[in-house]
């Protein structure tokens, strides 16, 4: 049973930005959007497994750096026409703290 | 709170296409109602002529569904006719009586076909062809009656004949003119076009002129006489010699009309309330009866409506087809030439075509394309832009795709590619997927191709032939959208050029700010628009706004390039392409202490590191500058590299010390961000080693100075660079060339090469400001200088910000 850890403070990931955090399972991209709103995806594009974290964040969507895929925050859908869709993860905000369930 | 109210009277193609656009920049700025005189909710009229042919049905041609109006709160009044504007108490009446004020009105009554005044013109049976009633009437009358004569040889004319032939009648073209469409064609093709529509079973009757219709017994028309005694039978007679702007109601309550309601570059009338658009306008004279130039005016009329006040309407150069299914005919700007303009003409009367280009000062002013018009629409964007052809005129007569393209160089017709042929290299995608996309999503425009099946959406070297297919797939419902004109992306109306104007003139300084004057749909914008906003902040207020990470790439973020398994490539900087034994230990150093799996030759002269990972970056960049090198910026949209050869040190035919030159450049460049990236070369003679032909800036020194050219490109499709000057010191080559660069990194659209920059404005532009003009000169180049007067090693920067932070991956 995966449990909830504290992972950094709010502000240790950049505004618009994300901070990529490493797990057996694979890289987990943490996502803060404008409204302070934080997100964890699978870092790993639907398309051909470009690092979304490394994207540009804009409303509650990543855009691929690879070819410009955009993907939702909130399910890992990819943005029709586009089609796939990436692990999310659960993530909340305490205190000007980060938890993640990984 | 009550919001103002607008009115829009004419419920037409013109007017609702301005509430479109108006609904997309401002969706809740007014209160919107609607008056139209026909039953119908907007439909494209356009369209009427493939419905008389029986291509196409009416619900089929219904551009907006009384549910659109719905949707976006407009009240529509249908087959209620506007009969009074009471300016005064800012009310419209209609013919029933029912009224609305208005605080802004708009008038779009497009226009009335003209009856000719001869006698017999009001018998039943004697119609015009404007809308769905006069389109049912024709096919009713088709399908009792035997006769029909089109009167008028114009485009209208022709395609209501060729209707009413499809549907059985047996139908004469009465024209007063010496050949068909003599405004929209020379002799040769008109000729031509008249042979093919006589084997479809048209007859033709040239210069006659009509005396009158005469009645038979029912009362209704029977026969058209001629004045030269001439009679033939008519059951159904068809007005189509011409149009005029339908002003009544605009002149009753005294708003200035000449031949057109007047308006002013904002689409407004004299009462500033009122505004109008569409073919009821006379605008500078002229009054449009084709939809590009009236979407055009929707467009800014929308945009003042709204209370922004960017942009004027200019005018517009208009282009026609005929649509004629199986005839392909194009015809755009001064066709028929005149003494101070030369002819390019091809004619290959067996294989049916004939090609007319019409040149003026090196400029293609005109053209008519009969039998092969696939490259129309190109023709007509050299038009447009005013571009300059003698480079290619040698070759324009074949077309665009025979310039050479490195993608797809041989198919120079997308009508007759196989379905199966690759269109786009870059995403693997087929003419076949491309039409059926187009069909089955009914999509109109390049972008909807592009989103939907990712042709031409990378590197866009086949974006020409995407849109021949569009072009051939919808027909005459395709526009090409001139690049200085389209939308930045879908988070506003605006184009890049005007957002530029913006930022300039109001002083916006950074991304929030532009994102809310100008009414963003997204509050952060998007991938497209947040990097190229950047750009134009920190170049417009190079010392005032602030840089942000966030809003660029990510290579440019990281400042190495992003590999495909997203690891990174490190390119360091070697000035001129020169390098030293201690910068080559140093790169082996790093090379072997961080594992990189490859060490190659770049085609900038100089070394690439790749397959690195971002955690090494930072550590990397420091052992790096231990040797005194910084940053190439081979990932940036920016100073790249500047090309030398070895030049007079030690080359027996060197002229100049091109090394030192190009070494002077780079550092004078030195993290120089512009709107794409930007390539330098100095070769030292004419032989040109350095290949300054093909760069953005390419010296090339001679006995006497050096040559300065411009605009050249080595990349997507090859450019060669255009002569910009001569000079003589090597102070000069600085002057000119910051000059040139300072220019385009002001004027340039993001993402714009300085070979599109040049291709837009015109070189004449660029010479007049930076050849001609010496104070301007001084001033761009002084201009740029400021602009990197503090410019810092951004390899170093990250080794101390705490956005080095992005380069530590978290642990769990
Ligand atoms: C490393 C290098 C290839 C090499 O191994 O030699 C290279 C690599 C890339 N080029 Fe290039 N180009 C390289 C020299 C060139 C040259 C030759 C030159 O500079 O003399 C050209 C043609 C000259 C020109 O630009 O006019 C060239 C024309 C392009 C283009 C087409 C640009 C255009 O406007 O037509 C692109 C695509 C783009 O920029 O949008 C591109 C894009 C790229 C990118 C950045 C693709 C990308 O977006 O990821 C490649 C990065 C590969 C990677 O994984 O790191 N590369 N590229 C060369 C680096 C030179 C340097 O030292 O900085
Ligand atoms: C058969 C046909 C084929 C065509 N083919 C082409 C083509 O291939 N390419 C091209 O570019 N153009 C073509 N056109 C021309 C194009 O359709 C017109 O340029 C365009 O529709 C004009 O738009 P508008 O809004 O100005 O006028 P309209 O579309 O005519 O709209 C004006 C509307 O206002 C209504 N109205 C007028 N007065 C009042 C009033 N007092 N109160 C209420 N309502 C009023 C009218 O009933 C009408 O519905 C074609 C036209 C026709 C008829
Ligand atoms: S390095 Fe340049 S030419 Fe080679 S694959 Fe990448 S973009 Fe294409
Ligand atoms: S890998 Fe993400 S868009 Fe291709």
């Amino acid at each position: 049973m995966s449990q909830w850890k504290n992972l950094c403070a709010l502000e240790d990931i950049p505004l618009l930005g994300s901070r990529v955090v490493q797990h057996p399972g694979g890289d987990i991209a943490v996502f803060r959007t404008d409204g302070d709103a934080v997100f964890a995806l699978h870092d790993k594009c639907p398309h051909k497994g470009g690092p979304l974290s490394q994207g540009i964040v804009h409303g509650q969507r990543v855009t691929c750096p690879l070819h410009s895929w955009n993907i939702e925050l909130a399910s890992g859908e990819a943005v029709a026409p586009d089609q796939g869709c990436t692990a999310r993860f659960q993530v909340k905000v305490e205190d000007g703290r980060v938890w993640l369930q990984a | 709170m009550n919001k103002p109210k607008l009115v829009l009277v004419g419920n037409g193609m013109a007017g609702v296409r301005t509430l479109e656009e108006l609904l997309k920049i401002a969706p809740d700025h007014y209160d919107i109602t609607v008056f139209g005189a026909e039953p119908h909710p907007n439909y494209n009229r356009i369209l009427l002529s493939p419905v008389l042919a029986g291509e196409m049905t009416v619900p089929e041609i219904v551009l907006n569904d009384l549910q659109w109006y719905a949707d976006n709160g407009i009240k529509l009044h249908l087959n209620k006719k506007v009969t009074k504007v009471d300016r005064v108490k800012r009310q419209v009446v209609a013919e029933d009586g029912t009224v609305e004020s208005y605080d802004r009105l708009l008038l779009a009554t497009g226009s009335n076909p003209f009856m000719l005044p001869i006698p017999g013109n009001d018998l039943p049976g004697v119609i015009a062809y404007r809308d769905i009633a006069d389109t049912d009437a024709m096919i009713e009358a088709a399908k009792t009656h035997r006769h029909a004569v089109v009167i008028g040889g114009g485009l209208l004319g022709l395609e209501a004949a060729n209707g009413l032939k499809l549907r059985g009648m047996d139908v004469t073209v009465v024209h007063v003119g010496p050949w068909l469409l003599e405004r929209q064609l020379d002799e040769v093709a008109g000729r031509m076009l008249q042979q093919s529509l006589e084997e479809r079973g048209l007859k033709f009757l040239l210069q006659k002129n009509t005396e009158a219709l005469i009645a038979g017994e029912s009362g209704r028309v029977a026969a058209i006489r001629f004045k030269d005694g001439m009679q033939i039978p008519a059951d159904l007679v068809v007005m189509a010699v011409g149009i005029r702007p339908n002003t009544a109601l605009a002149e009753s309550s005294g708003i200035h009309c000449n031949r057109g309601i007047v308006v002013s570059d904002t689409l407004q009338t004299y009462d500033p309330k009122i505004y109008a658009v569409g073919e009821c306008v006379s605008h500078r004279g002229i009054a449009y009866g084709l939809v590009a130039p009236l979407f055009e005016q929707a467009k800014v009329c929308a945009n003042h409506l709204a209370g922004y006040g960017i942009g004027r309407y200019q005018g517009s150069v208009t282009s026609t087809k005929l649509k004629v299914t199986g005839i392909d005919l194009f015809s755009a700007g001064d066709f028929m030439g005149g003494s101070d303009t030369e002819d390019i003409v091809l004619h290959d009367p067996a294989g049916g075509v004939y090609k007319r280009l019409v040149l003026k000062d090196n400029k293609l002013v005109g053209g008519v394309l009969y039998g092969d018009t696939a490259d129309g629409s190109w023709y007509f964007q050299l038009l447009r832009e005013g571009k300059d052809v003698s480079q290619i005129r040698d070759h324009l007569m074949f077309g665009q795709s025979n310039l050479g393209d490195t993608g797809h160089q041989g198919h120079n017709k997308a009508a007759a590619m196989a379905d199966s042929a690759e269109v786009c290299g870059c995403n693997g995608v087929t003419k076949g997927v491309i039409v059926k996309a187009i069909k089955e999503k009914g999509l109109f425009t390049l972008d909807e191709v592009r989103k939907h099946t990712k042709a031409s959406a990378s590197c866009g070297s086949c974006t020409g032939l995407v849109e021949q297919i569009l072009a051939s797939t919808v027909g005459g419902a395709y526009q090409a959208a001139s690049s200085a004109e389209k939308p930045m992306c879908g988070c506003t109306e605006h184009s890049h050029g005007a957002v530029r104007q913006a930022i300039r003139e109001r002083h916006l300084t950074s991304i929030p700010a532009v994102i809310e004057a100008l009414a963003w749909k997204n509050p952060n914008g998007c991938e497209k628009c947040r990097p190229a906003l950047n750009y134009y902040l920190i170049s417009t207020f190079p010392h005032e706004a602030r840089d942000d990470p966030q809003s660029r790439f990510i290579n440019e973020r990281a400042h190495a390039n992003i590999q495909k398994d997203g690891t990174y490539s490190v390119v360091p900087r070697m000035w001129g392409g020169v390098t030293t034994p201690n910068e080559l230990r140093a790169i082996a150093d790093v090379a072997d202490k961080y594992q990189v799996p490859m060490v190659k030759v770049t085609g900038g002269q100089r070394i690439d590191l790749l397959g690195v990972k971002k955690e090494d970056l930072p550590h990397m960049w420091a052992d790096l500058a231990q040797a005194g090198m910084v940053s190439g910026h081979a990932y940036g949209k920016s100073i790249r590299t500047v090309k030398t050869c070895v030049g007079s040190q030690f080359c027996r035919f060197g002229t100049q010390d091109s090394t030192g030159m190009g070494i002077e450049l780079e550092k004078m460049l030195f993290d120089m961000w512009s709107p794409h990236k930007v390539k330098l070369a100095v070769s030292g003679c004419p032989r040109n080693c350095a290949e300054s032909g093909i760069k953005d800036v390419g010296i090339i020194a001679v006995d006497s100075g050096w040559e300065i050219h411009v605009a050249g490109n080595g990349g997507i499709k090859t450019e060669a660079a255009q002569f910009l000057c001569k000079v003589a010191t090597a102070e000069e080559v600085k002057e000119y060339s910051g000059a040139f660069l300072q220019l385009y990194r002001e004027e340039g659209f993001y993402l714009e090469r300085t070979v599109h920059y040049v291709q837009r404005v015109g070189l004449d532009h660029v010479k007049r400001l930076v050849v001609e003009d010496e104070d301007n000169r001084k001033a761009l180049h002084a201009r740029l200088l400021d602009s990197l007067k503090d410019a810092a090693d951004p390899w170093a920067e990250h080794q101390e910000t705490p956005a080095r932070r992005e380069f530590e991956p978290l642990t769990f």
